[in-house]
């Protein structure tokens, strides 16, 4: 009886929305409305009210004037900012740095990870991904701060070995050129052994079955992971293209800042480069404000449709 | 017959190929830590590799002898400490209100923290947001802004709701524990692996932040370690580097930069085998989507 009656006050209550209910719900579950008020404050405190500090990107905000007082001006900066030859610069140097890291960067812990779920010898598994793992773990500065040394043109490891074989020693990150090469390596260095985590989980996932049949069949290894391995993390690979395609817009601060010098400047600054140094530097917040707003805002939309398209892959979205 | 050498060949490539990665990955630390044991005219004139040559602790006495350079350690130590216990006060607060079945307006609470996930007010507004709240140049400006990391709150929530058994909480109940009782009865004991995973997961991005203390500290007591080490290296004025680094308009030499990272760096390589050990498990539950 008792439990019929609760199971219809239920459904009545999912009807509609109702006050009473509402009440009570809020009543019972009083302590864990406690326990978000202080996640929220932070939330709102350090995420939403810089959001809504974007506005000034349409404001003539002069600091100590608040942005609430600022007179409006509207597109004004935006009219200046896809007028400047400058926001075009690191708007291409932005996709293209990018972009070499989608080629060059997204296929190496994949064919890492094959590499290494081929190997048997345990105690060599296990200790090269621990090395491999390591340049992860450490910050972007401490990363430009070795490979400024190893890359040096005078006391370097690398030119070393170049004049040594009879070479001129290589600027690798004084000229504009090599930089973005060397740029790319250092990417690669940091990050392909990390990235090969989450193939390798794929690959244990493959039912063991469809190797023994293919042994049955005479296959050899290489077949094995042309025609197992490689189709078994389809999924993954390319749900993670599709995530890496909605962030070629997305500009990570710290590695183009720490690797970036004044000689390479016309290649290696970024949008959030470009956004510190007008901002902090010379103290143009709405312009600044304004250039990061369109980033976000593109890089928003791709991250929607590369999760609309991920979905559709039948991949299963981020959302 | 002929499989086998076929096989022997393919796993001489494999592990031809996986050794030359892993030295690759390595070999960069090793010429730095070699350069850091050198003497600077060694190193001034190219003989230093992967072994150190004249071998000396010098750059070492120097960089821990400065004192500037051991507070920054400490005050970073002191930071990440804070910044974790606060970050994993809110992600457990969080993460377990909007893992309890039927609470009112929880949808509306996930939305609001997972849209800051893929959109941020970026680095103009987030900086006049800390000079609005007087945090500039504090200490607090490091520590508050980013520790609430909807990711790892997510990666908790996940945990949450798929790792602790209904019929716990049921029994809990019965027992007349409140949610808050539940929470630290039954939840935080049974997640400690998980717990202790973001923890680390805290610990090691607070260690590694740089932008941020670039952006709100410009007072010189206040760098952390990742800044500290950046104007040593880029040497942006003398008075930036170490107090004994050389006369004032000199960069530091490449035996002292190569001795003050391998100074940051070790701290890291410490702790580095749980690091490890609890990253892979906590990425792999992060990959499973909640």
């Amino acid at each position: 009886m008792y439990y019929s009656n609760a199971s219809k006050n239920n459904i009545k209550a999912k009807e509609g929305f109702n006050i009473g209910k509402t009440l009570s719900s809020i009543k019972n579950d009083f302590s864990l409305y406690l326990l978000l008020v202080v996640p929220m404050i932070f939330l709102f405190l350090f995420s939403y009210k810089p959001m809504y500090g974007l506005i000034i990107a349409f404001k003539d905000y002069v600091p100590p004037m608040t942005i609430a007082e600022s007179p409006w001006i509207g597109f004004d900066i935006f009219k200046e900012i896809f007028q400047s030859n400058q926001f075009y610069k690191v708007l291409r140097n932005t996709l293209i740095l990018n972009g070499l890291d989608l080629i060059t960067g997204f296929p190496a812990p994949i064919i890492l990870a094959i590499l290494l779920n081929e190997v048997r010898v345990k105690w060599f598994k296990k200790t090269s991904q621990t090395l491999l793992y390591m340049p992860y773990f450490l910050s972007w500065v401490i990363i430009a701060g070795i490979m400024y040394q190893l890359m040096s043109p005078e006391t370097g490891l690398i030119n070393i070995l170049i004049t040594n074989l009879g070479g001129t020693a290589v600027p690798f990150l004084t000229e504009k050129l090599m930089w973005v090469v060397s740029y790319n390596l250092i990417g690669i260095w940091q990050s392909a052994g990390w990235g090969t985590i989450i193939y390798l989980a794929a690959i244990t996932g493959i039912n063991s079955e469809l190797y023994e049949a293919a042994v049955v069949d005479g296959a050899g290894r290489l077949r094995k992971i042309w025609h197992i391995t490689l189709p078994g993390i389809r999924p993954t690979i390319i749900a993670l293209l599709i995530i890496n395609l909605g962030r070629i817009m997305g500009s990570s601060f710290d590695r183009p800042f720490t690797l970036g010098n004044a000689m390479v400047m016309d290649n290696a600054d970024v949008i959030a480069t470009y956004v510190y140094r007008e901002g902090l530097q010379s103290v143009r917040y709405n312009l600044a404000t304004a250039v990061g707003l369109f980033q976000s805002v593109v890089g928003f939309v791709l991250v929607l449709i590369s999760n609309y398209f991920s979905k559709k892959a039948g991949e299963g979205g981020i959302f | 017959m002929n499989t086998k050498v076929a096989n022997r060949i393919f796993d001489v490539i494999i592990y031809f190929i996986l050794i030359l990665a892993v030295l690759v990955s390595i070999i960069p630390f090793l010429h730095i830590a070699a350069k850091s044991l050198s003497s600077n005219e060694a190193v001034m004139t190219m003989k230093v590799t992967l072994l150190p040559v004249d071998f000396t602790l010098e750059a070492y006495s120097r960089v821990i002898g400065d004192v500037s350079m051991v507070k920054s350690l400490l005050l970073t130590v002191l930071v990440t400490v804070a910044f974790t216990v606060l970050g994993m006060f809110l992600t457990i607060c969080l993460a377990y209100a909007l893992s309890r079945k039927g609470l009112r307006g929880q949808k509306v609470f996930l939305l609001l923290v997972l849209f800051t996930l893929y959109f941020n007010g970026g680095i103009i507004p987030h900086f006049i947001n800390i000079f609005e709240l007087k945090l500039y140049n504090t200490i607090w400006s490091i520590i508050l802004p980013l520790a609430l990391s909807p990711f790892n709150m997510i990666i908790l929530r996940t945990f949450f709701l798929s790792s602790v058994p209904d019929s716990l909480e049921e029994s809990a109940k019965l027992d007349g524990c409140g949610h808050i009782g539940i929470l630290i009865k039954i939840f935080l004991p049974l997640s400690l692996p998980a717990l202790a995973t973001l923890s680390l997961f805290y610990a090691v991005g607070r260690w590694n932040a740089f932008s941020d203390a670039l952006f709100y500290i410009t007072e010189r007591s206040l760098y952390p370690i990742q800044l500290k080490l950046y104007y040593l290296i880029n040497a942006m004025g003398a008075t930036e580097t170490l107090d004994s680094a050389g006369s004032a308009t000199q960069l530091a030499p490449d035996v002292i930069k190569s001795a003050s990272v391998m100074f940051a760096t070790i701290p890291i390589l410490i702790v580095y085998p749980w690091l490890q050990k609890y990253f892979v498990t906590g990425i792999t539950v992060g990959a499973v989507k909640g």
